[in-house]
């Protein structure tokens, strides 16, 4: 048994073109650290150096999105079916967007801290 | 070039201006691989504010998966600008996901004027295209009234009792 990994146009660079690719892990984390051996590169898109998944890369377990199961520490079975979206945003300017980034990156920190 | 039907783009201003002076966002898909945008789906705007737009994760969740079902996909993703020109911001451009997508914009700052530019965003760079907006061909089901005077091409929606 294995997860079904559904893979963004965008990202499919690093899966040679497949659109569901397969992988295996209890977390997250390990799933991406598995997938990162055959899709090198992957797991930079969706992590960011400080070791957060990135503001604007959605990604779901089933039907629930991941940052309501714990981010990089959601638990996975076998069976299970991630989905990775780019998140759609956007706007006029820049300050919206960059306090929402800077308020993540606050609680990433708060959160390494703990 | 966009093409693009003339009662989408209506749909996309009305939304647009209704919820001015936030921003607006949507899609239009279409059949994949046919670069047609035929089905109009506007979404919430998450971040409900005047210069930033954010779909809600599980909104589009269930929207990209209603699409990959129908064998479509996002051939339009639109936003407005609610006090700037139609071109993209530097955040649009750092957040562009879909390569296949025109990115459509739309300016509210004009209560009068519309103003739409469509794009292509990949890998940062950003190239304007044309739009081409076609008027749909005369709607069968529609009341078709002929007054003296008016050209037979005259399409009534309205059922009136005239």
């Amino acid at each position: 048994m294995a997860i079904e990994v559904r893979i963004p146009t965008i990202l499919r660079s690093y899966t040679g073109g497949a659109k569901v690719v397969e992988g295996s892990g209890d977390t997250l984390t390990d799933l991406l650290a598995d997938l990162d051996t055959r899709h090198a590169g992957l797991r930079a898109r969706l992590v960011t150096d400080a070791g957060a998944l990135h503001r604007f890369v959605n990604v779901y377990v089933n039907d629930e999105d991941v940052r309501f199961l714990g981010a990089l520490d959601a638990k996975l079975n076998d069976g299970d079916s991630v989905t990775i979206l780019p998140a759609v945003a956007g706007g006029a300017f820049g300050f919206a967007a960059a306090a929402a980034i800077a308020s993540h990156a606050a609680a990433t920190r708060a959160a390494a801290a703990r | 070039m966009l093409s693009i039907d003339r009662s989408i783009i209506d749909a996309i201003v009305s939304h647009a201006r209704r919820d001015h002076p936030d921003e607006a966002c949507g899609v239009v898909a279409g059949p994949a691989g046919s670069d047609t945008p035929t089905r109009h789906v506007p979404m919430e705007n998450a971040a409900r504010s005047m210069t930033f737009y954010e779909f809600d994760s599980m909104e589009q969740l269930r929207l990209w998966r209603e699409m990959d079902d129908r064998d479509e996909e996002p051939v339009v993703i639109y936003h407005s600008h609610t006090a700037t020109e139609a071109y993209p911001s530097r955040t649009d451009i750092s957040l562009a996901g879909e390569p296949g997508a025109h990115y459509l914009l739309v300016s509210t700052r004009e209560p009068d004027t519309e103003e739409i530019r469509s794009y292509r965003i990949v890998d940062g760079v950003v190239t304007e295209e044309p739009v081409r907006i076609v008027d749909a061909a005369v709607d069968p089901h529609a009341v078709q009234s002929y007054m003296f005077g008016q050209s037979p091409a005259t399409v009534d929606y309205e059922c009136s009792d005239r």
